[in-house]
């Protein structure tokens, strides 16, 4: 398994506001094959410690989270199941 | 309405209001003057003072009033490290303390002094080795832990914190903010501070007991009241009520904090079964008796504060869209856990078990119907 894997799927949650990132990342995470991973873009500081919790409650793996330049995270989750 | 939001004000102890009422017209004048009704004044206030010290394990001549909670923190952080400045300048602080010490921390590093904060597990519990790392390093001045946490009610390593710092000669600040008043106060302190209304006396008393020994110095102008710790004239029936709340509470507290304690597993067991996607926070057994919060997943916790003060309940929420500001609990970001959905039940004494019931009653509908406007359930 690489570091950084290519995602399969980036859901552009900019500007909105928790738990609105969430739930879209709940919505989609299935449209990825498993182990497929599932980008989201927020800059909600609430969406940046809760995209890992919700991985922990869900049993998906949170992959990373790398800052965007005009602000903001893309937080990499891989499906697990 | 049942009231459900004890950890950020418990209702007035019906004690204190008498004695409120009582002091008003016997303790109104300046206790540092030389007649009759200033040594009437003198006395209430001296009386207040030894029954606070003793219920808080302190000596008389160590406890200061002060007119806040917030302010009996600030200055004990600021007049210890104040005190300490030769020693060093190194302020060791744990993640989820009140914004009030993490405030003067801020306020301490921003003028050349250094701070480091350490961090909590899942359960908001500080991590005790890290924190006796911390302060075993050279320059460390003041340490800082509180007894309990206000948001999750998790309970601190107050005893192995107080170990270290002994051991290395660090005073350790405790606040006791959340728990005076209903369990005892943990040893080891060296400055120790509570605030009154939290134990059901009147909003304006705050504690600051400063063990004898540990080098202190107020950073404020010179006022020669409470031990020169704090300036400023008394407020001498509301520290009068204060202490009568203090001594009803603490009569009251092993049977009424049981009992409280039992609700608050009950809703600890029985939201998890009645509402799926909820995560219940905080370390189940060693906690604050009073208090339980929850996160649901996928809930704007604003949308269901509004809901439930419709219902009739008072609970309050760590949630970022609930406060002032953007930023979601500090506390809730150290231990990961998640920030939006979130509800803090806190009981105040008398809570009735009805009350509870009814709310273990509405809240799967109420977030339910939440959830199915967000387009979730």
């Amino acid at each position: 398994m690489t570091e950084v894997s290519e995602p399969a799927l980036t859901i552009d949650a900019l500007g909105k506001k928790c738990p609105i990132p969430i739930i879209m990342l709940a919505e989609q995470i299935n449209h990825v094959p498993l182990d497929g991973v599932v980008a989201v873009l927020a800059d909600d500081p609430a969406a940046y410690n809760d995209v890992p919790a919700w991985c922990r409650l869900k049993s998906h793996k949170h992959v990373g989270s790398y800052e965007l330049p005009g602000g903001g995270w893309s937080i990499h989750v891989r499906r697990n199941y | 309405m049942a009231y459900f939001d004890a950890a950020s004000t418990e209702p007035l102890h019906p004690q204190a209001r008498d004695a409120l009422l009582t002091a008003i017209d016997a303790g109104w004048a300046d206790p540092a003057r030389l007649y009759g009704q200033a040594r009437r004044a003198h006395l209430l206030l001296e009386q207040a003072r030894a029954e606070v010290a003793e219920a808080l394990g302190a000596r008389s001549d160590e406890v200061s009033f002060t007119p806040s909670g917030t302010q009996a923190v600030h200055l004990g952080v600021l007049g210890t490290l104040h005190g300490r400045r030769r020693a060093g300048r190194h302020l060791v602080v744990g993640a989820v303390e009140h914004s009030s010490v993490l405030h003067a921390a801020e306020l301490h590093e921003r003028e050349g002094g250094t701070v480091e904060t350490v961090g909590v597990n899942l359960q908001g519990r500080v991590d005790a080795a890290a924190f006796a790392e911390a302060v075993a390093r050279p320059g460390a001045a003041l340490a800082c832990l509180q007894s309990a946490n206000h948001e999750v009610g998790t309970l601190q390593p107050v005893a192995e914190a107080a170990a270290a710092c002994r051991e290395h000669g660090v005073p350790l600040l405790v606040d006791a903010a959340q728990t005076a008043g209903r369990m005892p106060v943990p040893e080891g302190w060296s400055v120790l501070t509570a605030s009154a209304h939290k134990w059901g006396g009147p909003a304006g008393v705050g504690v600051l007991a400063v063990r004898k020994g540990t080098r202190f110095r107020s950073f404020l102008p010179e006022d020669e009241r409470e031990r020169r710790r704090v300036p400023g004239f008394e407020n001498v029936p509301a520290i009068f009520a204060a202490a009568a709340a203090l001594r009803a509470s603490l009569a009251e507290a092993a049977e009424e904090q049981a009992r409280l304690s039992a609700l608050v597993d009950r809703v600890r067991r029985r939201v998890p079964e009645l509402v799926p996607d909820v995560e219940v926070i905080g370390d189940p057994r060693e906690r604050a008796p009073h208090i339980v919060t929850f996160s649901c997943l996928y809930v704007d916790g604003e949308a269901l504060l509004t809901e439930l003060d419709k219902a009739g309940f008072a609970v309050s929420s760590g949630s970022s869209c609930t406060a002032s500001t953007l930023r979601p609990s500090h506390v809730l970001e150290a231990m990961g856990v998640l920030t939006h959905g979130n509800i803090r039940v806190s009981l105040p004494r008398g809570a009735a078990e009805a009350d509870v019931d009814r709310f273990l009653a509405v809240l799967p509908g109420l977030v339910h119907r939440i959830r199915q406007d967000a387009g979730v359930a």
